[in-house]
């Protein structure tokens, strides 16, 4: 008999790869709802029946949408992402650097914010109602009931306007120390933390008040067990898979706080890359990125299910 | 002789939701002397596991000991620092829960949670507390007493967690073990095991206990003292012999009553010559999963069942738990379709999914369920529950409609006043009747009782059961009663199945439901059910080879 | 055990209906909501100054007593801004949240009822569109279809449609476990008496509150849509786009930038607070 972890393990991938897929149609065919003939845009109004025949044939337009659609996936598969409607530059070209940009916002926020969230989570969850869990509620609620672009106007007010520590503005290819690294990451980094902790520790919180309120918990209360050990020992090994969960829920919430940190502190990632795709409407382009974007986040979520799955010793 | 517990004046509060106050425990004083067992008997909110966990210095969230005082070993505990209850806490007295299952961490194996009490007080070194615990599995008679502590708690028995709590709770040598309804949970041949095994480690380590318990049948086997509460008050304290036998208490003798109910008073059978069964069953094989070509569903819960149920007379469906037994009361009812056989109501076969079924066939067999909380809907008031189905069925409305809900309140013994309350505000035997009283609205000719007692306290549910009685004979329903206690079934059925592991073991009359029973199964399941009588339990002989073929523990 | 069982004893006793507190933090949470409301419906009768007028020669103006809130980067006064505004973030937002619920809502208790292959398929479809982050299904579909008023609110809507029929699924599964529903079942009621008689009612307390959060969130991506440049288009603007507007100020702390901020936390902290403060009975009407 097979082990019914593998077998769990391989059906949420299955489920995974059929989720892209289904992603994959829908964002092909919103962005094929675009009235007018991509050709004739491509070309402009100077062009002749012939050279507009000759593109759509080129760009498979003449195809029916859903074979364009296999094309367009199996193009996807090979590494092939196509070509910018704007500057007809291959678009892995132009999202490469930027990926990377924003990989790197990314795992320094998540570097800082997911150990300080857990632990405010955790512990406010074990002083359950008291003045420091009703501050850290406090706090979450605030930060999770406003505007991303809210925290970062606030933290460029606070930190470079009236203290004036930090640019307002990070510009990537001006870094050349460590020094200069920090600043240049400092704002986009403090307001996303900020944003995705607040999540985190709600749910972290709530994660671990719920295996606080079991029957087994109870049970090692009333063997004696201190406060400490109830959580440590009996509580967390049972939150695990909701509190992996949260985590990456919340930094799924990363793909999409970036969009607005990127623009307002100018940086160049590849949020920003896709706004300004979508102000030019070049469409190959925001493909892409929307493809990057739902991939990141079905291998957050993908990876969180798996550890819940082999974490569950119900399973063993 | 010491006492080892002394309670005194003992008062608990609670406070509810809406953030009211009250008092759940009233003055309540009792002792506990060396290697005594007491047993704090009572129905739902008399307080007994309240009382209880006070013992251990401890009460749940909402609840506070606002009075009084309990003193454990010599030392008073509901004024200690928690960190010095704590102490006490698996070392002094120790705690076995009602669910071993939901008691029992899922994360670690079970050697490590048993033991774990060594550890917290630092009692003894690693090795010497496993080799204590596999002395303590098998006193408790657990089967592979030198591995099973390698298993995670999803791996064993319910039974078998029973007893592996006991180990835990006995592991730090407790002056004091509360037991906290450790047998609800568990079926009657299960029972016997668990209860064996507890009264044998109790009696020989000379450890006083408290055994909380709605059951009196289980508590005569166990205690020496019995304490009988009711609404967080003591109603009456006496030796279990005389607790049985001579209550001096109302209420007591009330309890006594309810827990052999007058048996039915069987109709005679006037007629010889052979009439159309009400209700017929041939060959029932359901379950859940994919149906294959041969009509086998993936997962066989009811494996060629037949019965007949003549009109006016009722059919006691019993067996353990996972027997198929309430299955096949959503079978008959279409709720889950059959994948083979057929139900043939007045000769007239119905087909097997309900959404087929005419609206006429659909209010002839009406289904009624054990749990009155999830039965009726709380968002309706009554009187709407009782309208959908005169509507539904007979199309009344106005007048004619409020006159027969008032009637149908009438023929339950409901205040009419009640018709405007919600679910919420009723009692659970109020909540069971108004059950009873939408079958009633359908002008049912068969009800589907599943369960319908076993909720309820003793008391309530005899009453139910008289209730049930008066309106067979005044309205000429017949009743396919389902449940898993024996004495229920005696008291209202003509005739009883027998089912084990989704089969119809044997059909009987219940006069003979005792030693002379055909099959081997029924023999056990009837012997395994306790008595109102202290020796019964170490009197009691079974087949030890019958015991092995039947048991799932 | 028995202590819970106590517990429910008591409740008898407790005044019926409006029996619960009502706490100060919601009720100022409610007061303060209704005011946004009020000023949604009447702004252009308290606005003090017409919304597009240029009414200050200097830009981005500090706060006095002729201009409370300052002006904005033209010199426009930015209370009666922020008070038009009111209209666009509340009323797109209130329009769609209640889009959202009624499709998530139905389809979700339909599913619950159900069941088999309908349920399945439903789900993963909903899920699959969860798994494109809300921003860039917005920037998709803006992308494609251009924006409009009428457009942010079927994106908005079809954006958290899944969420609420998630949640509405998983409450109506439970309430579909439950005896009473199979009693109407095996009484032979059809679909639409299920959902509507014995469904709906035990689910629409904690599915108003998923409203109040769903429209927290609504609100949330307006903004953030709208101070991307792809929300609501000028002359108009609602609260994020006016922050959009006067971001040049932010380097000045100009209160054009802070005070539409603030609105938005003013209205989305006191709904969510509000829920939080909501008598549990409401909440939880399901789990009774």
């Amino acid at each position: 008999m097979n082990s019914p972890i593998l077998n769990l393990v391989a059906e949420r991938i299955v489920v995974a790869v059929v989720t892209l897929l289904f992603v994959a149609f829908t964002i092909f065919f919103a962005t094929e709802m675009l009235p007018g003939d991509v050709a004739e845009i491509l070309l402009g109004q100077a062009a002749t029946p012939e050279a507009v025949a000759g593109l759509r044939a080129a760009m498979n337009l003449d195809q029916p949408a859903f074979l364009r659609f296999i094309y367009w996936i199996g193009n996807l598969f090979t590494g092939d992402l196509g070509v910018s409607y704007v500057n007809k530059m291959p678009i892995s070209d132009l999202i490469g650097g930027r990926l990377v940009n924003s990989l790197k916002l990314a795992s320094v926020t998540a570097a800082i914010s997911v150990p300080i969230a857990l632990t405010l989570g955790i512990t406010a969850a074990i002083l359950r109602g008291t003045f420091y869990d009703r501050i850290v509620s406090i706090f979450t609620i605030a930060v999770i009931s406003v505007p991303e672009f809210m925290v970062a106007t606030l933290s460029v007010i606070v930190f470079a306007v009236y203290l004036g520590w930090l640019p307002a503005l990070s510009m990537a290819n001006e870094v050349t120390s460590i020094g200069g690294l920090l600043k240049v990451f400092a704002m986009p980094v403090i307001t996303l933390s900020f944003v995705i902790s607040a999540q985190m520790i709600r749910m972290t919180r709530a994660a671990v008040l719920e295996t606080l309120s079991t029957a087994y918990v109870e049970m090692a209360l009333l063997k004696g067990a201190s406060r400490r050990r109830m959580v440590l020992r009996h509580a967390l090994p049972n939150a695990l898979g909701p509190i992996v969960n949260a985590v990456a829920l919340s930094l799924s919430y990363l793909l999409g706080g970036v969009i607005i940190v990127e623009t307002i502190f100018n940086y160049p990632g590849i949020a920003k890359l896709m706004l300004d795709a979508v102000s030019t409407r070049d469409l190959p382009l925001i493909q892409s990125c929307a493809m990057i974007f739902c991939l990141g986040y079905l291998l957050l979520i993908t990876i969180a299910d798996l550890v819940a799955i082999v974490s569950n010793p119900r399973l063993q | 002789m010491s006492n080892v517990v002394e309670v005194r004046n003992l008062r608990v509060d609670a406070k509810s939701d809406s953030g009211r106050t009250v008092e759940i425990i009233r003055d309540v004083s009792f002792d506990i002397a060396e290697g005594e067992i007491v047993a704090l008997i009572g129905e739902s909110g008399s307080g007994k596991t309240t009382i209880a966990l006070t013992l251990m210095g401890y009460t749940r969230p909402g609840c506070r000991i606002v009075g009084g005082n309990v003193t454990l070993t010599g030392q008073e505990i509901s004024n200690l620092p928690e960190r010095k209850r704590a102490r006490k806490r698996g070392t002094e007295v120790s705690y076995v829960p009602q669910s071993a299952a939901a008691s029992f961490n899922p994360a670690h194996k079970i050697m490590d949670q048993v033991i774990e009490v060594t550890k917290i007080h630092r009692l003894m070194p690693i090795d010497e507390a496993r080799r204590k615990a596999v002395e303590l599995f098998k006193a408790l008679a657990l089967p592979e007493p030198d591995t099973i502590g390698d298993r995670y708690p999803h791996q064993v028995s319910g039974g078998q967690l029973q007893r592996l709590s006991a180990a835990m709770a006995l592991i730090g040598d407790p002056k004091l073990v509360i037991f906290d309804e450790p047998t609800t949970a568990l079926d009657v041949t299960t029972q016997i095991e668990v209860l064996r095994a507890f009264k044998s480690v109790m009696k020989k380590g000379a450890i006083a206990g408290v055994y909380v318990s709605h059951d009196l049948a289980v508590v005569a086997q166990i205690a020496d003292r019995i304490i009988v509460l009711r609404n967080g008050e003591i109603q009456e304290v006496g030796r279990t012999q005389d607790i049985l036998q001579r209550p001096q208490h109302p209420y007591t003798r009330e309890l006594l009553e309810a827990f052999e109910p007058a048996p039915h008073a069987r109709v005679a059978d006037r007629r010889d010559e052979p009439e159309m069964p009400l209700l017929a069953v041939k060959d029932i094989v359901a379950g859940y999963g994919k149906v294959d070509e041969g009509g086998n569903p993936s997962v066989k819960v009811i494996n060629k069942v037949s019965f007949e149920l003549h009109r006016g007379k009722n059919l006691g469906i019993i067996g353990e738990s996972g027997c198929g037994k309430s299955t096949l009361a959503r079978v008959i009812a279409g709720i889950l379709p059959a994948a083979q056989g057929e139900v043939l109501l007045e000769g007239k076969p119905l087909d097997r999914d309900l959404r087929k079924r005419s609206r006429n066939d659909l209010r002839a067999l009406q289904i009624v369920f054990q749990s009155a909380d999830t039965a009726l809907n709380p968002a309706k008031s009554i009187a709407d529950i009782l309208a959908r189905p005169l509507t539904f069925y007979h199309g009344m409305s106005g007048q004619r409609r409020e006159a027969r809900i008032d009637q149908l309140l009438d023929m339950v013994h409901l205040p009419r006043s009640l018709r405007h309350r919600r679910p919420t505000e009723l009692s659970g035997g109020q909540k069971q009747r108004i059950n009873l009283a939408r079958a009633l609205a359908a002008d049912a000719k068969l009800i589907l009782c599943d369960e319908i007692t076993s909720a309820l306290d003793t008391v309530v549910a005899a009453a139910i059961l008289e209730l049930l009685k008066e309106l067979q004979r005044e309205l000429s329903l017949s009743y396919l009663f389902i449940s898993h206690d024996l004495s229920t079934v005696k008291a209202i059925c003509d005739e009883v199945a027998v089912m084990y592991a989704g089969e119809k073991i044997e059909q009987l009359s219940p006069d003979i439901m005792g030693s002379e029973a055909g099959h081997p199964y029924s023999r056990l399941l009837f012997s395994s059910v306790p008595k109102l009588d202290t020796g019964w339990l170490d009197s009691l002989e079974q087949d030890p080879r019958v015991l092995q073929a039947y048991s799932r523990r | 055990m028995t202590t819970s069982l106590s517990l429910s004893n008591t409740q008898k006793a407790r005044p019926r209906r409006f029996g619960y507190r009502i706490s100060v933090v919601g009720a100022v949470s409610f007061l303060i909501i209704a005011a946004w409301a009020l000023v949604a419906v009447f702004a252009p009768y308290i606005a003090p100054h017409p919304v597009g007028d240029i009414v200050d020669f200097d830009f981005f103006g500090p706060m006095s007593a002729q201009f409370p809130l300052g002006t904005d980067y033209l010199g426009r006064d930015m209370l009666s801004r922020i008070l038009l505004g009111a209209r666009y973030t509340v009323g797109i937002s209130l329009a769609a949240v209640c889009l959202a619920c009624f499709c998530g809502v139905t389809l979700g208790m339909a599913a619950a009822v159900i069941g088999g292959w309908f349920d399945r398929v439903l789900s993963r479809m909903l899920d699959a569109l969860t798994s494109i982050p809300s921003k860039i299904l917005a920037l998709v579909i803006v992308a494609a279809v251009g924006t409009s008023i009428p457009i942010l609110i079927v994106t908005l809507a079809v954006i958290y449609t899944p969420g609420c029929y998630r949640f509405a699924r998983a409450l109506a599964v439970n309430i579909n476990t439950m005896d009473y529903v199979t009693v109407a079942r095996a009484r032979g009621e059809g679909l639409g008496y299920l959902i509507r008689s014995e469904i709906l009612p035990g689910i629409i307390g904690p599915v108003l509150a998923d409203f109040g959060l769903r429209f927290v969130f609504i609100v949330l991506l307006l903004s953030s849509m709208s101070f991307l440049g792809l929300g609501v288009q000028p002359p108009f603007a609602d609260w994020g786009a006016l922050v959009k507007e006067n971001i040049g100020g932010l380097s000045f702390a100009a209160p054009a930038v802070v005070f539409p901020s603030i609105a938005i936390a003013t209205l989305t902290i006191s709904v969510n607070l509000l829920i939080d403060n909501l008598p549990q009975k409401i909440r939880d009407r399901s789990e009774q």
